[in-house]
């Protein structure tokens, strides 16, 4: 019994950090989602010469709650004839893969769930991977035409964009030589400059595969609105459809994590090195400062007092976290000798920052392609993967490598290594268009009536 | 149907068969090797209905077949009443008419191109079209009181005279429009996946096309320079100078291109008549009570989704015996099944929005 007990205690010791970070992660996780969307929406309406949400909150900002709410309160319904385990276990499945895989990421020195990993890429991707079970099962248990289709739409996109995407990652590891994420980090820190501009062409290959492995726009066939209803998600209502959208999203914020881990330095500032650059350390502070003076010039402009009082909440939410950030980088200024005790407060906090930062633009990157692109059709995205990604990403491997060969030749390091990465870049992606040509000029030999099989990739 | 055949069931609740069309779709994996429409959710009999109205009572039930092209409907149905009647509108009248017939098929290529962009996945374009389209409907509102169902038009004229503002409005309107259309084709036509999408779907051969009895832009598209503003002039038409854009191909990438040209050609016209419109009366002079001679009469006119015919048949009374209709979205959906043959799913759907069909009018 006593043994047991002091187990029980030895464990907590060990890990309770990690556990709270966990959840932090499940429990905040979808308050977060629920604002992406919302800012989704709000991006959507600007680009389409409309306000989007308005009602709820001043400026809609309490509509994603209120879109829980409904959600949550929503008849579940399970289709007579589908499998009902399957049908209960697959959205589960699918949002359970989306969350694990957010273990392994590092939004700043500090925060890391599942601590130094020594194969933290490889366990972010392979436990993303398997999300698609939960899109294949369920729309193999729903037991409906368009579910099914979704489903196979997805997962021969996964596995097409997966190699393509994986291959790209591999690029920008060679410069590193670890899959751990914070050594992966150090190494660009080391470098003095960022893997996206020494692997352009990976970055592009990954960027690329990344929304088509998410299933967003102009890739996101799998639950093509127009064509298959809602595609995989069809049958699903109320809770378990949430569930499915929620994985969409945390996916999403996974492949950015993963781009802005790989390509874009991390929780690294930009310049992060350049030491008259340093000034750059206030640009957080400054910007959230700006929103939360934009938000107290707004409070006139309510019509209602709640509408006020909520928009100064915002700003004082604003004010709150700027002040964070500030204080890091301010007092050093007045207090010299302080710089040492908050250095680990600097790291961390404007790490988290940055990576955050960085992960949005991604994200609105994803966005802003959704609501400018017609959808491709599947033969196009088949062809797009494995004639064209899958083939760049190869060879940019190969010519990376060989550049990282003759750069260690000529013993050349950060920016220097730029010489031998740009003419490699360069070439890959010429080799890739050949390809492409050459493929297409045997498309168009072959019959075009012929049957083919899009779904064997 | 062997086991790896698989039908499915488009609609009638689908969102992109337009209303409440319903397609039954076998598939071949993802590629379409038969289909079938299957209409008649929305069919109100409108032909028996014409039968026990006066001819006054029945023009604002055409209204209601092309829905979001109200006033060209109703501009079919009075001139064909006015021809049996022998009477012709007034210039003036003819004039107005012109003009509002115009706006409303630019307003209904704007709703067309907005939900065939939808249904290709572009989202943004829907919310630009219905913008300028909303500029149509309040002249239309402001004209008759009415956004879609418009009975606009009368048996000899107008019932409205032209409201002060209406040149002006329609002026600005034709100003603005002009930027807000390349600001669609910036979006689409040099777009990769658009042309991607559209290329090669979907291709009817001018001969099919003749064949299927299909006209308007589907047909202009497949390279057949028809067009009924042209062959036999109606309202002001013979009046103004416009060209008549037409296809090479026949497939969604050129009936897209040939709807833009109209638009702008649309544009023109409008520009060309409210620059002069004759001053006078509005109404010819009809009696209160309609009592065509007996006869039968077939008037058909250029709808925006091609011709829309009526055929009238008299007996003398205050009542048509016999009212039918050619409307072009029945008889262009014909042409459907030969278009979507060996295309994939994704293209039903791009095949759908290019004929630019509305329900209404094809359940009647």
């Amino acid at each position: 019994m006593n043994a047991a007990l002091q187990a029980t205690l030895e464990f907590w010791k060990l890990y309770w950090a990690p556990l709270l970070c966990g959840v932090a992660v499940v429990a905040i996780l979808p308050l977060i989602v629920g604002y992406i969307v919302l800012v989704e929406r709000k991006i959507m309406a600007d680009m389409q010469a409309r306000l989007g949400p308005m009602r709820v909150g001043p400026h809609g900002l309490l509509q994603p709650i209120a879109d829980a709410v409904k959600l949550l309160i929503k008849e579940d319904i399970i289709p007579e004839n589908a499998d009902k385990l399957v049908f209960w276990l697959a959205p589960v499945l699918s949002v359970g893969a989306g969350l694990l895989s957010l273990a392994g990421l590092a939004i700043g020195p500090a925060f890391q769930i599942a601590e130094d990993v020594n194969i933290g890429i490889l366990f972010v991707v392979g436990i993303s991977a398997l999300g698609i079970f939960g899109i294949v099962l369920g729309g193999w248990a729903s037991n409906s035409h368009y579910s099914l289709m979704g489903a196979l739409r997805s997962s021969a996109q996964l596995v097409s964009y997966e190699t393509a995407a994986g291959m790209a990652l591999v690029s920008a590891l060679l410069f590193t030589g670890s899959l751990n994420i914070k050594s992966i980090v150090e190494a660009q820190s080391k470098e003095g400059i960022w893997f996206v501009l020494l692997a352009p062409a990976a970055f592009f290959t990954y960027l690329v595969a990344s929304i088509a492995e998410t299933n967003r726009a102009p890739f996101d066939l799998p639950e093509a609105e127009s064509e298959l209803v809602a595609g995989y998600m069809t049958e699903f209502s109320g809770f378990r459809w949430s569930l499915y959208f929620l994985a969409e999203y945390t996916n999403m914020i996974v492949v950015a994590s993963v781009a802005t881990t790989l390509f874009l330095g991390g929780w690294l500032r930009p310049f992060s090195g350049v030491s008259w650059l340093n000034f750059l350390d206030f640009a957080p502070p400054l910007l959230l400062i700006a929103i939360g003076a934009y938000c107290v010039l707004r409070v006139t402009k309510q019509p209602t007092r709640v509408q006020q009082l909520f928009m100064l909440a915002v700003a004082g939410l604003c004010f709150v976290v700027a002040l964070v950030l500030a204080a890091p980088v301010v007092l050093p200024v007045i207090k010299p000798s302080l710089r040492e005790a908050l250095a680990p407060f600097y790291a961390g906090i404007h790490g988290g920052f940055w990576f955050i930062f960085k992960v949005s633009l991604y994200i609105y990157f994803f966005m802003w392609l959704r609501f400018t692109m017609p959808r491709y059709r599947f033969d196009q995205l088949m062809r797009l993967g494995w004639h064209f990604l899958i083939p760049l990403s190869i060879i940019n491997v190969l010519l990376v490598g060989v550049a990282l060969i003759v750069g260690a030749y000529f013993h050349l390091q950060g920016w220097g290594l730029l010489l031998v990465t740009t003419p490699a870049a360069i070439l890959a992606l010429v080799a890739a268009f050949l390809i492409l040509a050459v493929e297409k000029q045997h498309d168009a030999r072959q019959d075009q009536t012929a049957a083919s099989d899009f779904y064997a990739g | 149907m062997g086991a790896d055949e698989l039908v499915i069931n488009m609609g009638p609740q689908h969102p992109s068969t337009h209303g409440v069309l319903r397609v039954k779709l076998k598939l071949d994996g993802e590629r379409v090797i038969g289909s079938e429409c299957i209409i008649g959710y929305l069919h109100r009999g409108v032909e028996k209905i014409a039968e026990n109205r006066t001819y006054q009572q029945f023009a604002p039930y055409v209204d209601r077949m092309d829905y979001v092209a109200a006033v060209s409907s109703g501009l079919g149905y009075c001139e064909a009443v006015e021809k049996l009647l022998v009477v012709e509108a007034p210039a003036r009248a003819r004039v107005i008419r012109t003009i509002l017939t115009e706006l409303q098929r630019i307003a209904s290529h704007l709703l067309w191109l907005g939900t065939h962009a939808l249904d290709i996945g572009a989202l943004t374009p829907l919310f630009y079209c219905f913008r300028e389209r909303e500029e149509i409907l309040k002249i239309f509102e402001k004209y008759c009181g009415a956004r879609l169902t418009t009975h606009a038009f009368r048996i000899g004229g107008l019932q409205y005279e032209a409201y002060d503002t209406l040149e002006k409005d329609v002026e600005r309107f034709c100003k603005d429009f002009e930027s807000r259309i390349v600001e669609y084709e910036t979006l689409l036509t040099e777009n990769r996946i658009w042309i991607g999408r559209t290329k090669g779907v979907g291709i009817l051969t001018a001969e099919d096309a003749i064949a299927f009895g299909v006209t308007g832009p589907v047909l202009r598209a497949s390279g057949v320079k028809w067009d009924i503003r042209k062959a036999a002039p109606y309202a002001a038409y013979d009046q103004y100078k416009f060209e008549i854009p037409v296809g090479t191909t026949g497939d969604t990438y050129d009936r897209y291109l040939v709807r833009m040209e109209e638009m702008r050609q649309s544009r023109l016209i409008c520009l060309q008549a409210i620059e002069n419109i004759p001053s006078g009366p509005i109404m010819a002079k009809v009696g209160k009570v309609l009592k065509p001679p007996p006869g039968e009469v077939y008037h058909a006119i250029e709808a925006p989704k091609g011709e829309i015919g009526y055929y009238i048949v008299s007996d003398g009374t205050v009542m048509p015996y016999r009212v039918h209709i050619r409307p072009p979205s029945f008889i262009n959906l014909q042409a459907f099944d030969r278009m979507v043959r060996g295309h994939l799913v994704a293209d039903v759907v791009a095949i759908i929005g290019t004929i630019d069909i509305v329900l209404g009018e094809v359940d009647r």
